[in-house]
């Protein structure tokens, strides 16, 4: 697999694409508040995501608080307790984990390793952000209406969603719907901007299969969002009719502390058809820009090119398409057609083929690679590991027969902890650490770094392991307390408190990255150009961090692809894709001077 | 060269590269915002696709009383073909260059459109005079609904058409202004085929 052409290239002219037309910024606020460069629109998108994300970590160690020392803390109240869950799930699935790998990750990456200046439609770019702030503030202030916030769990199912007896119900769930629907509007207007970017404004050379995989990955996932995101937007209209208007979209006939409510003929069902028909590609939707940006990362710090870039992409379109149809699989307990469950179980084994594939060629690139264990590389096998762990647990909870007994019990929050929460999380951490001197100029503290990410690594499997062990003797999930039952014994009380204090320390060790990245932005040493000697554009910048317009006066030109690493008869290890093919040092013209 | 045969090639390969050095532009050969337009189509025709699914799948149960269509709703079909043929004229007259024609087109596009929109709110009046309150029926719910969720993406165009029309008021040229009434009119048969069809729906069920 050699990558040098051999032949001369003649010079070809300057890019093709047509030049965009700026909008320079006249005043501070159009340029750092109501900006249209995708730049400082991913930084508030990732400042936002994270601020509300704190939020979600907190009410994470209300949450154990109460499971491992129950009958301590007066303020948990059954009610707060489901609030507090059903606020942290929705919060960390959407509007943290979603904003931050489409918002953040992709505003900031997509032009700049596209070769473009900007996003095609910057005013829209920039609307897309304010919506998505409003969509939080919405949600947080559904922590102060009367009532409090939803908490009829982050699925929302109905009736229980709507039902008095659940906290929440009045304004609280109103108010949920309405900030999801929010969402979507403000997530529509940035993914308009995202795939149109990609599809249009790549540079000269830039091919579809040249782009970084962590592109294909947002990409796919914008893709998936745009398609799916629908059907959560549908439900979340017709569920606040129901809930405001009294309509019976989703409200059966039934019964509210003894008295028979006006609803009638409803189907839940139809409501969990549609929420997981945007729930299952959520999945991927946080998942595969994590597969290309990790598959960046261990290309980049193993200095080897991506084993199998084709069929990377392949595997991440084919999971996409894939994802639309195995939403049924979180239903199986929901008193659907049981012939459907033969169907969502044969799906969802086969989607595992082509993730099972991603994990071998990730793994063949590390073979033989030149690996430094840096603290990118360090989150990117962290991941793989985690993701693995989390994957086979899915193969469980895929399969009807195995999933019936262990629906509704803590294997299931430890299994999608482990795959959507903690792996991408993982991905999350190293793609900061990795880029952090694009977007600051600065580098983070290894020392810190290294302490956030062992103590991260390892506290979630202190976390996660035993977890796996309770929903097995069938400790369930959303119980505020569980009291005196055969099966729960001192041990697995023990194991809960166990728990707690690891969630607690993991939770301490990311007020250090938060702390670290504070310090790091003023403080940090500053970064050399291209610090990791990546070939991707966004390295190859004029400036760093890359000014408005990203590029300089010319647009750069594409001549390979962005995993020329250790190319054989080159003299450095690494090939930018932009560097003329007659540019590159060879090993004898190296001799020869 | 297509999505498909473009993820087939072989990007390491000496051959390929001579191949992709040469390589420029989008994907499309379509201006970045008529792809835009397109995407955004593609994911409204979602919204309504699923609407159109759960409407089906609530239709099964017990207490699914169809309600009748109103005469006024046939009208308000004609008077939105009207506006998309309207639109369609401002673009022909945009590509001759009469700028005089684009903006009466424009207006009597708008005009029709206004007029669906109170020839909607009408229909939603006269069946509740009917007596089919929406909460105790699903299918006058759901029609509610789409109704709704249609004039509301009828008034997002509408803020494109009125920018348009400012500028056509500003002294922009059929030239200058081409590209938007060529997005409105996109929109605005899109919208109309996207009605014609929950109508259709309406009637069959």
């Amino acid at each position: 697999m050699v990558d040098i052409t051999q032949e001369k290239v003649e010079n070809v002219g300057p890019a093709e694409v047509p030049e965009m037309e700026l909008y320079h910024a006249h005043s501070w606020w159009t340029k750092y508040v109501f900006c249209q460069d995708a730049k400082v629109i991913a930084i508030q998108y990732g400042g936002t995501a994270v601020a509300i994300g704190m939020v979600g970590l907190i009410l994470s160690w209300v949450m154990r608080l109460q499971l491992g020392f129950p009958e301590t803390f007066s303020f948990i109240s059954p009610e707060a307790y489901l609030q507090f869950v059903t606020m942290h799930g929705m919060i960390m699935v959407i509007y943290l984990l979603t904003a931050l790998f489409l918002g953040g990750f992709g505003n900031y990456l997509i032009p700049l390793m596209v070769g473009a200046r900007d996003m095609v439609f910057p005013y829209v770019n920039m609307l897309s952000y304010w919506i998505y702030l409003l969509a939080v503030l919405i949600l947080v202030a559904s922590f102060f209406v009367p009532g409090g916030p939803s908490g009829a769990g982050w699925t929302l199912y109905p009736p229980q969603a709507i039902l008095s007896g659940t906290p929440g119900s009045g304004a609280g769930i109103v108010l949920m719907l309405i900030s999801l629907a929010f969402f979507i509007v403000g997530f529509t207007m940035g993914g308009l901007n995202y795939v149109v970017t990609i599809l249009q404004a790549r540079t000269r050379g830039m091919t579809l299969m040249r782009m970084p995989l962590t592109i294909w990955g947002i990409f796919t996932a914008t893709v998936l969002a745009l398609l799916a995101f629908p059907a959560l937007f549908v439900s979340a209209i017709m569920m606040t009719l129901d809930s405001v208007l009294g309509t019976s979209f989703f409200m059966p006939a039934i019964v509210e502390f003894g008295e028979q409510l006006a609803y009638g003929g409803g189907s839940p069902v139809l409501f969990q058809h549609l929420f997981w028909f945007f729930g299952h590609p959520e999945v991927y939707i946080v998942a595969l820009p994590a597969f290309g940006v990790v598959s960046d990362l261990l290309s980049v710090h193993a200095r080897r090119h991506i084993f199998g870039y084709r069929m990377m992409v392949w595997a991440i379109v084919g999971i996409g398409a894939l994802s639309f149809v195995v939403w049924a699989h979180h239903m199986y307990v929901s008193g659907m057609n049981p012939y459907f469950g033969f169907f969502f179980a044969t799906t969802t084994l086969i989607i595992a083929v082509p993730t099972a594939l991603k994990v071998y060629n990730w793994t063949l690139t590390l073979w033989r690679g030149d690996i430094h264990l840096t603290l990118p590389m360090l989150f990117s096998i962290a991941f793989i590991i985690t993701f693995v762990n989390g994957g086979i647990t899915g193969l469980f909870l895929g399969n009807v027969v195995v999933d019936v007994p262990l629906s509704d019990t803590m294997f299931v929050v430890a299994h999608f902890h482990m795959v959507m929460g903690v792996a991408p999380i993982l991905v999350v951490f190293g793609a900061i650490y990795h880029w952090f001197p694009l977007m600051s100029g600065r580098m983070l503290n290894n020392a810190m770094g290294q302490f956030h990410f062992w103590v991260t690594f390892l506290g979630a499997y202190l976390i996660y392991f035993p977890m796996h062990y309770l929903g097995f003797v069938g400790v369930p999930r959303r119980y505020w307390e569980i009291g005196e039952t055969s099966f729960i014994t001192t041990p697995i009380e023990s194991l809960n408190a166990f728990i707690t204090v690891a969630a607690l320390i993991v939770g301490f060790a990311q007020l250090v990255f938060i702390y670290n990245i504070i310090v790091s932005v003023f403080k940090g040493e500053p970064a050399e150009r291209n610090p990791w000697k990546a070939t991707s554009l966004e390295w190859q910048t004029e400036t760093v961090p890359p000014g408005h317009g990203n590029f300089g006066e010319e647009a750069p030109v594409v001549y390979r692809w962005a995993y020329s690493f250790s190319v054989p008869g080159a003299v450095d290890d690494y090939i930018p894709q932009n560097v003329h093919p007659d540019d590159v040092k060879k090993i004898a013209a190296a001799e020869g001077d | 060269m297509d999505f498909f045969q473009e993820i087939r090639t072989k990007p390491w390969l000496e051959s390929q590269v001579e191949i992709d050095n040469e390589r420029s532009g989008g994907s499309y050969t379509l201006p970045s915002v008529k792809v835009g337009l397109r995407v955004f189509v593609a994911v409204v025709g979602v919204v309504f696709s699923l609407s159109v699914v759960a409407y089906s799948d609530r239709m099964t149960l017990a207490d699914w009383r169809p309600v009748p269509e109103p005469l006024l709703m046939w009208l308000n079909i004609i008077v939105l073909v009207g506006a998309s043929v309207a639109m369609q004229w401002a673009v022909r007259s945009a590509q001759r260059d009469r700028t005089s024609n684009v903006e009466v087109g424009m207006l009597i596009g708008g005009a029709c459109t206004l007029a669906f929109l109170a020839g909607q709110l009408l229909v939603v009046r006269q069946l509740d005079e009917l007596g089919y309150f929406a909460p105790t029926n699903p299918a006058l719910a759901f029609l509610y609904m789409l109704t709704g969720l249609h004039a509301v993406h009828i008034l997002g165009g509408m803020v494109a058409w009125g920018r348009t029309l400012l500028r056509i008021w500003g002294g922009a040229d059929a030239q200058q202004v081409r590209m938007s009434v060529e997005l409105c009119a996109f929109y605005w048969h899109f919208l109309l085929a996207i009605w014609l069809f929950l109508f259709v729906w309406f009637v069959i069920t």
